[in-house]
């Protein structure tokens, strides 16, 4: 087939020479600047992903051709997650999807880029923001490419505070039913939720087990260890005829040290002392 | 209704591989005619409605026409901010199917009545909102929301509605369908109440009274302009819905009237009035609250007497 060449994942040839864990640097990067530009919230939400977001695109897991976004045989990538539209952005730009200046337009009045993720962009698949979405959504695309038999699969980021959202649970049921095992769902289990840790707010543990039950087949990793995510999504299904769930073990913030586990960084925003500092720190990585 | 739809739908699948149908675990002796044809092509989704959504927009975001099948207000209001968020922001080709709308359902009680649902549905953008009034409009409905593509909602009766059109009709999405002239009062349907509306019509000419009837299958985009006609040339205009006057038909043409300037008819809104808690059959809920063709002819010609008075009076006083 004529597209064997694109099939080989997001990186140019330029990007390949590049580690992942630079690309997920640059990530980073990019997201603080974004989000102090505009005093806007969830920077750790979207730090918690950014290995995650750096080992699919930058590492070439995504079978995704840039110059041509909407190629039909493209793997799809759904942020659940939308709030952590900064991360996700700076990916797709470093990725080759848009240039990194749009990135100066987030959240400017009339721009391409929200503070949730927005279909439209090149590279969205979807527009997020309310919790729950993305998995139903994944699970229709997943068994759109199952009864077509087509190559293409679809991969769905979820935070974990959305979990307590019943519709995934809808589409955690459907998915195994039908034995979509071309469907990937990433928790990014941060451990904090909007208002509290998930342990307090609502318990999921143990969670690989749930989705175990379920009838997917599960396994946690650590979220920040770019070897092991690699082993992790490139190996999927991780058994045939179950979709697989990775539950990646993270820490919000990740990355700079004063957002570290804090909460207040779903809200926050670094002032210009605090994003000299964290640039710093991100560069160290 | 939803037998005519479902034999709609067939005959389209049947030219047309893109479209699918999701049910939400409802549709025992209806939809089989689908699935058994077309199983690849079919998938009963639970009682999940939310995912049910997701599911169709997944699909119609992979080249998929997904129709989605439920009772009443199951489909529209469990999973509405999916029917919101990814299907009309997406603008996807997505039709919501809800059977049984109105009263139908009626002994079943308040939870298996659709009677809020235009109001929302009508609320979305993109959203195609179309009311049938009768199987031949069911059919042609079913037929032009695939012509058209984009998100729509099909609101069916249950079963059984008498066929209104005995000669196929001009339809197109947004325009209503004219069934009668006259200049007494135009009287608006939309919906599978139509018939009932025909039936006070008929009433009302025993009585002198000549209507103009008004088919209203879409409420969204809607006919203004045949509203607008018909208010120009009338002194009162009735709004017949198996619904909720908030939000629905009534509340579609009250703005469509408070907005055109000039003089214009004045609008008597019947619709679904009483207590939710009243329990009763189909047809004893459309007599409570007087939706049935007698009460609608002796609501109607009321109102006309004192439309009649007013005016003598106003003249009277000029």
């Amino acid at each position: 087939m004529a597209s064997v060449s694109k099939s080989t994942g997001a990186a140019t040839d330029a990007q390949a020479q590049r580690s992942t864990r630079e690309f997920a640097q640059a990530v980073r990067a990019h997201a603080l600047r974004m989000v102090h530009a505009v005093n806007a919230s969830h920077i750790g939400s979207s730090l918690s992903m950014t290995d995650l977001l750096a080992v699919l695109y930058g590492g070439g897991v995504l079978r995704v051709h840039p110059a041509e976004p909407e190629w039909a045989e493209r793997d799809r990538f759904i942020l659940s997650k939308g709030h952590a539209a900064a991360s996700a952005y700076a990916t797709l730009a470093e990725a080759g999807f848009f240039p990194t200046d749009w990135l100066a337009t987030y959240c400017l009045d009339g721009s391409r880029l929200s503070g949730h993720l927005t279909r439209g962009v090149p590279g969205v698949e979807l527009s997020t923001g309310s919790l729950g979405h993305g998995l139903p959504v994944g699970a229709g695309m997943a068994l759109a490419a199952k009864r077509d038999t087509l190559p293409w699969r679809t991969f769905v980021m979820l935070s974990d505070g959305e979990l307590d959202e019943g519709s995934n649970w809808e589409a955690i049921l459907f998915a195994a039913h039908h034995g979509l095992d071309n469907l990937v769902a990433i928790v990014d289990y941060n451990k904090i939720q909007s208002f509290g840790s998930v342990a307090e707010v609502m318990r999921l543990d143990p969670l690989a087990e749930k989705w175990r039950a379920f009838g997917w087949a599960c396994r946690e990793i650590d979220g920040h260890d770019h070897d092991a995510i690699a082993d992790a999504l490139n190996s999927v299904p991780h058994e045939p005829g179950k979709p697989t769930a990775i539950v990646a073990h993270t820490i919000k913030g990740k990355g700079v040290s004063f957002m570290e586990n804090l909460l207040a960084w779903h809200y926050k925003s670094p002032n210009d002392e605090q994003l000299a500092q964290a640039l710093a720190e991100v560069e160290q990585e | 209704m939803r037998n005519t739809f479902i034999s709609a739908l067939c005959d389209l699948a049947e030219q047309d591989e893109r479209i699918w149908l999701l049910c939400g675990d409802l549709g025992y002796s209806v939809l089989e005619r689908f699935s058994e044809r077309f199983p690849t092509r079919y998938v009963n989704m639970g009682v999940a409605e939310q995912n049910m959504v997701g599911v169709a927009a997944g699909l119609a975001l992979s080249g998929k026409v997904v129709f989605t099948y439920s009772i009443a207000n199951f489909p529209v209001m469990r999973c509405l901010e999916q029917l919101r968020n990814d299907v009309s922001y997406h603008n996807l080709s997505v039709v919501t199917v809800a059977v049984g709308t109105g009263l139908p359902y009626g002994t079943h009680g308040y939870t298996h009545h659709g009677i809020e649902d235009i109001g929302i549905m009508r609320a979305f953008p993109n959203m195609t909102v179309v009311a049938p009034g009768d199987p031949v409009e069911a059919r042609l409905a079913t037929a032009a929301l695939v012509a058209q593509g984009g998100p729509g909602y099909l609101r069916l009766g249950k079963g059984g509605e008498p066929t209104v059109h005995q000669t196929p009709p001009d339809f197109q999405l947004g325009r209503a369908l004219p069934l009668r002239a006259g200049d007494d009062v135009a009287i608006l349907a939309t919906g599978a109440i139509l018939a009932e509306a025909v039936t006070a019509a008929d009433l009302l000419a025993q009585q002198g009274i000549r209507a103009t009837l008004l088919s209203v299958p879409t409420i969204q985009p809607l006919d203004t302009e045949a509203i607008l006609a018909a208010a120009a040339r009338v002194p009162l205009l009735v709004t017949v819905e198996e619904h909720r006057p908030v939000g629905g038909l009534a509340s579609a043409v009250a703005e469509t009237l408070a907005c055109a300037p000039g003089q214009h008819a004045r609008l008597l809104p019947c619709g679904v009035t009483i207590s939710p808690k009243v329990i009763g059959g189909g047809a004893y809920l459309r007599e409570r609250n007087g939706l049935d063709g007698a009460h609608l002819a002796q609501t109607i010609a009321q109102a006309l007497t004192g439309e009649r008075a007013a005016h003598v009076l106003h003249s009277g006083g000029a």
